[in-house]
C-alpha cells in the first residue's frame, strides 16, 4: 500500500517536472494560429472588421473571441477558408464583397492638411504639409480609411476599372445538375 | 501510347496520346494564293501583341512616321517592340478593341496611312551572318519584333537564347496547322518555302543543333512536295529532314509535336529546352529571315479568312492593325450572316464582337461560321463519367478530374491534377457527351489561380508596408520621448536644485542691479 502511493506519487513528480521543463525549454514564441490566419487575411489593414489592422483580428481569431465573418475585403471565401481551418461552422457574411477600388484625391479640392497620409495604414499617400497630395495606386489597398479623415471631402473611392491583364474568364453557366 | 509507327519514309515517328479526326474544312480556302490587301483607312496597332510586357510607345499624336519605323520599345526583357506597319500620321494612342476572348479594349496606335508606303531607314541586311557574333542576329531578331507567330507570340528572340547550360540537340520547325480550315501556313510553305529554309538556316546557326526536323501533316502534300523540292537546293539537306505526319488534331501542339518527332516528352511545367529541343513555326522561320536577310521588322502576316459565311475565302498578307471588317469586305463579304466569328481555329480560337478589331501579330485565321457548321451544342447534361474525354486529352490528363474539381472552385486539388499542363485544344469538350463546357472550365480555373496568386502577392506587400509603417511611428515616438527627455535634463542640469544656492544666486543678482543703479547719473 505504501509502496504503491510512493511509487505513483514518484511518477506523477518525475511527470510533472518532465512538463514543467517542457514547457520552457520547447516554448513556442508567438501564436502559430495567429500567424496562419493572418497569412489568410487580405492586409488592407482596413479596420472594418473592428479590430485596429489584420493581425489584432488574426490573434482574436486565434484566441477565439472574434467571430470569423468580419473581414469584408476578405468576403465569403475568405470565411469558408477560415472555416475550414478552426474548424468552426460558416457564418453567412452580412455584406457581399465590394469591388475593388482605389483612392483618388482631387487636385482641386486638397488643401495639403496631412490627415489622410497619417490615416493610410499601408503608406500609399504622398505629399507634405500645404503640398498636394497624390495617392500611389499600385499601393493603395481600398481600405477607405483616409476618406473620413479629410476636412474638405476631397477624396473619393474609385472603382478599378477591369484589363485585359487582370480578366479572368467567367465560371461557365450551372448545368443542370 | 509510346508504341513507334514506321513511316513510308523509313523514319520511325511516334505517337501522342489521345487525339482526334475531325473534317479539316481546308480545302476553302487552301487553292488560294496569298494576295495583299489594300490599305485600310486607318490601322489599330495593339500596344500588347505578345507575351510579356506590353511595348511603351515612343511616337506623339500628329507624328509623321515610316513604313518599319519603330513605333513602340520593349518593357523588359520579355516583350517585343513594334513597328509602323506603313507610312502615315499618328492620330491617337486610344483605347480600341483588340483580339482578345475578354473583348475588352487595350491601348492602340492609331495610324492614318498617307498611300505612299514611304519606308524608313532599314538597318543593313546581314546577308554573311554565319561571320557575324550570334548575339548581333538575336539583337536584330529582337529589333524587328519577330514572336511566334503559330499563335503563343512568344518573343522569338528570347526563344532562340536557351542560355549556355542548355544545349540544343534538335531544332523542330512546325507546320502541322492541325486545326481546321487555317490554311496561311500551308500557303506558305507552297509559296515561300525558300524563305522558310533561310531561316531555318539562321535558326540552326544560332542553335547548333546536331538535327532539324520539319514536321509538316500530310493532308498538305503540295505543302511538303514544295518544301522537300527547296530544301534540296540548299546545304541544309546534310541536317535537315522534312517529316510528313499523320493528320490527327492536336499534332500541332509544341509538346505532342516534339512526341510525334522525337518520342520524347517534356516535363511537366517545364520547356522544351529543357530537354535539348526547340520549336519554331514556320511562318516565324519566315520572319526570322525577313529581319535578318533584309532588315525588315515584322509588320505583316499571312492570315486565313474563312468559313462558309464568307463568300470568298482567302489567305491573306495583312498589315498587322487592319481592321478585320476590311478583310471581310476584301473577300467579298459575307454569303449569309455569320453565326460566329472567331478569330484563330474553330478549336482554340475565342469569339470576337467588334468587327474593328484589329488583326494582330497572332492571328492566322478569321473565321465566319455559319449555324450549320458551328451548331449550338445545347444544354449541357450531368457527366456520366464515360471517361471519353480521358481517351482523347493529347497532354494524357483526367479531364474528367479536372472538371470535378474546377466546378467546385477547388483551386488546390484541381492543380494537384496538372491542371497548367493543359493546352486546351478542346478534345475533351469536342468529344463529350454531355455538351460540358469543359475548357471554359480549365480556363475559369486558371485564370483564377493567376489571380488568387496576384492577390496573395498584393496582400504581401501591403502587410509590409503596414509593418514599416508601424515600425516608423515606433522609432519616432521613441526618438521624441528620447528628445524631451534630454531637454529635460538639460534644464535639470542648468537649473540648480538647493533652495540656499537659488538664495545666493538671487543675492549676487540684487547686488548687481544695486551697483549698476549707483552708477547711473543722480537726476
Amino acid at each position: 500500500m505504501f509502496a504503491a502511493i510512493l511509487t505513483i506519487a514518484a511518477l506523477a513528480a518525475f511527470f510533472g517536472a518532465l512538463l514543467g521543463y517542457s514547457a520552457l525549454r520547447f516554448r513556442v514564441e508567438g501564436n502559430p494560429i495567429a500567424d496562419q490566419i493572418e497569412s489568410l487575411l487580405p492586409q488592407t489593414q482596413c479596420g472594418q472588421c473592428g479590430y485596429p489592422g489584420c493581425r489584432p483580428y488574426a490573434e482574436a481569431l486565434a484566441k477565439g473571441d472574434a467571430e470569423i465573418n468580419r473581414c469584408l475585403p476578405g468576403g465569403e471565401a475568405l470565411v469558408l477558408t477560415l472555416a475550414d481551418l478552426l474548424g468552426r461552422e460558416p457564418v453567412r457574411m452580412e455584406i457581399r464583397k465590394k469591388l475593388p477600388v482605389v483612392a483618388y484625391i482631387d487636385p482641386q479640392g486638397c488643401i495639403g492638411c496631412t490627415r489622410c497620409i497619417q490615416a493610410c495604414p499601408v503608406d500609399a499617400i504622398i505629399g507634405a504639409t500645404k503640398q498636394l497630395h497624390a495617392v500611389l495606386a499600385t499601393e493603395c489597398t481600398g481600405c477607405e480609411l483616409c476618406v473620413a479623415p479629410c476636412p474638405v471631402d476631397c477624396i473619393q473611392m474609385r472603382p478599378i476599372p477591369e484589363d485585359i491583364q487582370g480578366w479572368r474568364w467567367p465560371y461557365p453557366a450551372p448545368t443542370s445538375l | 501510347m509510346t508504341i513507334p509507327i514506321p513511316d513510308l519514309q523509313g523514319r520511325t515517328l511516334w505517337r501522342f496520346h489521345g487525339g482526334i479526326h475531325i473534317p479539316d474544312e481546308k480545302a476553302l480556302a487552301n487553292h488560294r494564293p496569298i494576295e495583299t490587301v489594300p490599305l485600310p483607312e486607318r490601322l489599330w496597332v495593339p500596344l500588347q501583341q505578345h507575351i510579356g510586357a506590353p511595348a511603351r510607345p515612343k511616337v506623339l499624336v500628329g507624328e509623321r512616321v515610316f513604313k518599319g519605323q519603330m513605333i513602340a520599345e520593349p518593357q523588359g526583357f520579355v516583350s517585343a517592340p513594334i513597328h509602323a506597319p506603313t507610312s502615315g500620321r499618328i492620330l491617337g494612342i486610344e483605347p480600341h478593341p483588340v483580339p482578345h476572348p475578354s473583348g475588352f479594349q487595350a491601348p492602340c496606335i492609331v495610324i492614318e496611312p498617307d498611300g505612299a508606303e514611304t519606308w524608313a531607314e532599314r538597318p543593313p541586311p546581314l546577308l554573311d551572318y554565319p561571320q557575324i557574333d550570334p548575339a548581333l542576329i538575336r539583337e536584330r531578331i529582337r529589333w524587328a519584333g519577330v514572336v511566334g507567330l503559330g499563335g503563343a507570340t512568344f518573343p522569338t528572340s528570347v526563344k532562340l537564347s536557351p542560355g549556355p547550360d542548355r544545349a540544343i540537340h534538335t531544332l523542330i520547325i512546325n507546320g502541322a496547322e492541325c486545326e481546321p480550315y487555317i490554311t496561311c501556313d500551308d500557303r506558305l510553305m507552297r509559296e515561300r518555302a525558300g524563305r522558310i529554309l533561310e531561316g531555318v538556316r539562321i535558326i540552326h546557326y544560332l542553335l547548333q543543333p546536331k538535327t532539324v526536323l520539319i514536321g509538316i501533316e500530310d493532308n498538305k502534300p503540295e505543302a511538303i512536295a514544295a518544301m522537300r523540292q527547296a530544301l534540296a537546293a540548299t546545304d541544309l539537306v546534310d541536317y535537315t529532314e522534312i517529316v510528313s505526319i499523320p493528320t490527327l488534331y492536336p499534332s500541332g501542339g509544341e509538346k505532342q509535336l516534339i512526341k510525334i518527332l522525337t518520342g520524347r516528352e517534356v516535363p511537366t511545367s517545364n520547356i522544351p529546352a529543357q530537354i535539348g529541343i526547340v520549336c519554331q513555326n514556320i511562318g516565324t522561320a519566315a520572319a526570322v529571315a525577313d529581319a535578318v536577310l533584309d532588315g525588315r521588322p515584322l509588320i505583316s502576316r499571312v492570315v486565313t479568312v474563312s468559313g462558309r459565311a464568307i463568300a470568298c475565302p482567302s489567305n491573306l498578307e495583312v498589315l498587322i492593325g487592319t481592321p478585320i471588317d476590311h478583310l471581310i469586305a476584301h473577300c467579298g463579304g459575307y454569303r449569309q450572316p455569320p453565326a460566329k466569328l472567331i478569330c484563330g481555329g474553330p478549336m482554340m480560337g475565342f469569339q470576337i464582337h467588334d468587327p474593328t478589331t484589329p488583326v494582330a501579330k497572332g492571328t492566322n485565321c478569321l473565321l465566319a461560321l455559319t449555324s450549320a457548321e458551328s451548331p449550338d451544342p445545347g444544354p449541357p447534361l450531368p457527366c456520366i463519367r464515360c471517361g471519353r474525354c480521358a481517351t482523347v486529352c493529347p497532354a494524357n490528363l483526367l479531364p474528367q478530374q479536372l472538371y470535378w474539381y474546377a466546378r467546385a472552385k477547388d483551386l488546390d486539388r484541381v492543380q494537384d491534377y496538372h491542371l497548367f499542363d493543359c493546352i486546351e485544344c478542346g478534345c475533351c469538350a469536342y468529344v463529350c457527351p454531355s455538351h460540358l463546357p469543359l475548357v471554359q472550365y480549365y480556363r475559369y480555373a486558371k485564370t483564377e489561380i493567376w489571380a488568387r496568386e496576384q492577390e496573395r502577392r498584393k496582400a504581401e506587400q501591403a502587410r509590409a508596408r503596414y509593418l514599416a509603417k508601424q515600425a516608423r511611428l515606433e522609432r519616432q515616438a521613441r526618438e521624441r520621448q528620447a528628445r524631451l527627455q534630454q531637454h529635460q535634463e538639460a534644464l535639470a542640469y542648468s537649473d540648480p536644485a538647493r533652495p540656499e544656492d537659488r538664495a545666493a544666486l538671487i543675492d549676487a543678482a540684487r547686488q548687481r542691479a544695486a551697483a549698476r543703479r549707483s552708477q547711473l547719473p543722480k537726476d
